[in-house]
C-alpha cells in the first residue's frame, strides 16, 4: 500500500481562538490579592463580670469621633503610638508605672519575661474607619516589631521569615498580641 | 576567490508565526490560573484604607465577605450600608448570613472560616461595631479588616 500523505490541518486560526480565550480571561480576571489586618474577636460574654486588671498593666488608647487620640489620658499623636506601645510592652527600666512581667518557661526559648500588659482600644461610633485601621495598624506594627526583636535575638532572623512552626509558636507565646477592644460608646454622635 | 551569491530582492521577508499560538496559550494559561471570578457585583462603593502591617488572606474559599460603603446608586441613599451577597442588608441579617456561609463549607473547614470586612475608609465605626457585635454573637470570631498594602502611611 502506498504511503498516503497525511493531510495537514490548518492551524492558522488556532492563534485566533487562543486570543479569544485570552481576552476573555484578561477581562474577567481580578488580580487583587486580599490583604488585611487579621484579628480575633472575643467570644460573646453572657454575664458582665468585670475582670480586674491592674491599672499599670493597661495601656489605654481612645479615639474620639473627630479622630483624635487620647493615649494614657493625654492627647496623643498617631506617629508616636508605635514607640509608646513598644516601650509599654517591654518596660525596659522596670518602672513601677509600666506593666509587670512574668517569668515564664517557653519551649525553644527558655525562660523569658512575658509582659502582662494589655493595650485597650476604645473607639467612638463616630470614629472614621480609616483612623481606626491606622490605629490598629500602629498597634500591630508595635507587636510585630517586638516579635522581630525576639526572633532576631534568639534565631537570628525576622519573625516573618521564620519557617519552623515551633519557633513561630514560641515567639507568639513570648509576645502575645494583647489588644483588647472595649464595648463601643456613643458620645460624639454619629 | 569566494563568490558571493547575490540575494534576490524578494519583497518583505515572512516571519514565522507558528510559535504564536504557543505564546498566546502560555499567556492564556497564566490568566486562567490566576483568575478569580467575581462572585458578587458590588452595589456599594468600597475604597479600602491603607495599612502597612497587612497579612495575605490565604485560601479564598474559606473567606466570606461583608461589604460596607455608600451605595453606588444614589437613590439608595448616601449613608453607608452593608452588602451581603448581592443585596443590601442590616447588621441583624449577619447571623443568618454566617450560618449560610458555614452551611456551604465542609465540616472540617468550618472552624477556619474567616470573615473579611471590606469597608470603605470613610465609613463610621458605628456600623462596623454593630457588625462586630453580630459576628461575636454568631461565633464567627476570625475577622480580617480588608486594607491595602502600602509601604508607609502618610500622616
Amino acid at each position: 500500500m502506498a504511503l498516503r500523505d497525511v493531510p495537514e490541518i490548518n492551524a492558522g486560526s488556532m492563534a485566533d481562538i487562543a486570543f479569544l480565550l485570552l481576552i476573555f480571561f484578561l477581562v474577567t480576571t481580578t488580580m487583587d490579592i486580599d490583604t488585611g489586618i487579621t484579628r480575633r474577636l472575643p467570644p460573646p460574654v453572657e454575664d458582665d463580670t468585670e475582670i480586674d486588671i491592674k491599672e499599670r498593666n493597661i495601656f489605654k488608647v481612645l479615639v474620639n469621633s473627630s479622630d483624635r487620640l487620647l493615649v494614657e489620658g493625654k492627647p496623643g499623636d498617631i506617629r508616636n503610638l508605635k514607640e509608646d506601645v513598644k516601650e509599654f510592652m517591654t518596660n525596659p527600666f522596670n518602672l513601677e508605672t509600666l506593666p509587670e512581667k512574668d517569668i515564664r518557661f517557653i519551649e525553644n526559648l527558655g525562660e523569658i519575661e512575658v509582659s502582662k500588659g494589655v493595650v485597650s482600644l476604645k473607639n467612638d461610633r463616630g470614629t472614621s474607619y480609616e483612623m481606626y485601621i491606622k490605629v490598629q495598624n500602629e498597634l500591630t506594627a508595635a507587636f510585630n516589631e517586638l516579635r522581630d526583636e525576639i526572633s532576631l535575638r534568639y534565631y537570628g532572623i525576622k519573625f516573618s521569615n521564620l519557617v519552623n512552626q515551633d519557633r513561630i509558636k514560641a515567639v507568639q507565646e513570648a509576645i502575645p498580641i494583647a489588644i483588647s477592644e472595649a464595648e463601643p460608646e456613643n458620645i460624639g454622635g454619629n | 576567490m569566494a563568490r558571493f551569491k547575490k540575494k534576490k530582492p524578494s519583497g518583505p521577508q515572512k516571519i514565522n508565526t507558528s510559535a504564536l499560538p504557543d505564546i498566546i496559550f502560555m499567556l492564556l494559561f497564566f490568566f486562567m490560573v490566576t483568575t478569580t471570578m467575581r462572585e458578587v457585583t458590588l452595589i456599594v462603593k468600597v475604597q479600602p484604607p491603607d495599612a502597612t502591617e497587612v497579612q495575605k488572606l490565604e485560601k479564598k474559599s474559606l473567606v466570606s465577605y461583608i461589604y460596607v460603603g455608600v451605595p453606588v446608586k444614589s437613590q439608595f441613599g448616601t449613608e453607608s450600608r452593608i452588602q451581603l451577597n448581592d443585596a443590601f442588608a442590616t447588621a441583624s441579617d449577619i447571623p443568618e448570613f454566617v450560618a449560610s456561609e458555614r452551611e456551604a463549607r465542609n465540616e472540617e473547614d468550618r472552624k477556619f472560616l474567616t470573615t473579611s470586612i471590606k469597608a470603605d475608609k470613610n465609613t463610621r465605626m458605628g456600623i462596623i461595631t454593630d457588625i462586630k457585635q453580630e459576628l461575636r454573637k454568631a461565633n464567627a470570631l476570625k475577622i480580617n479588616y480588608s486594607s491595602k498594602k502600602v509601604q508607609s502611611l502618610s500622616n
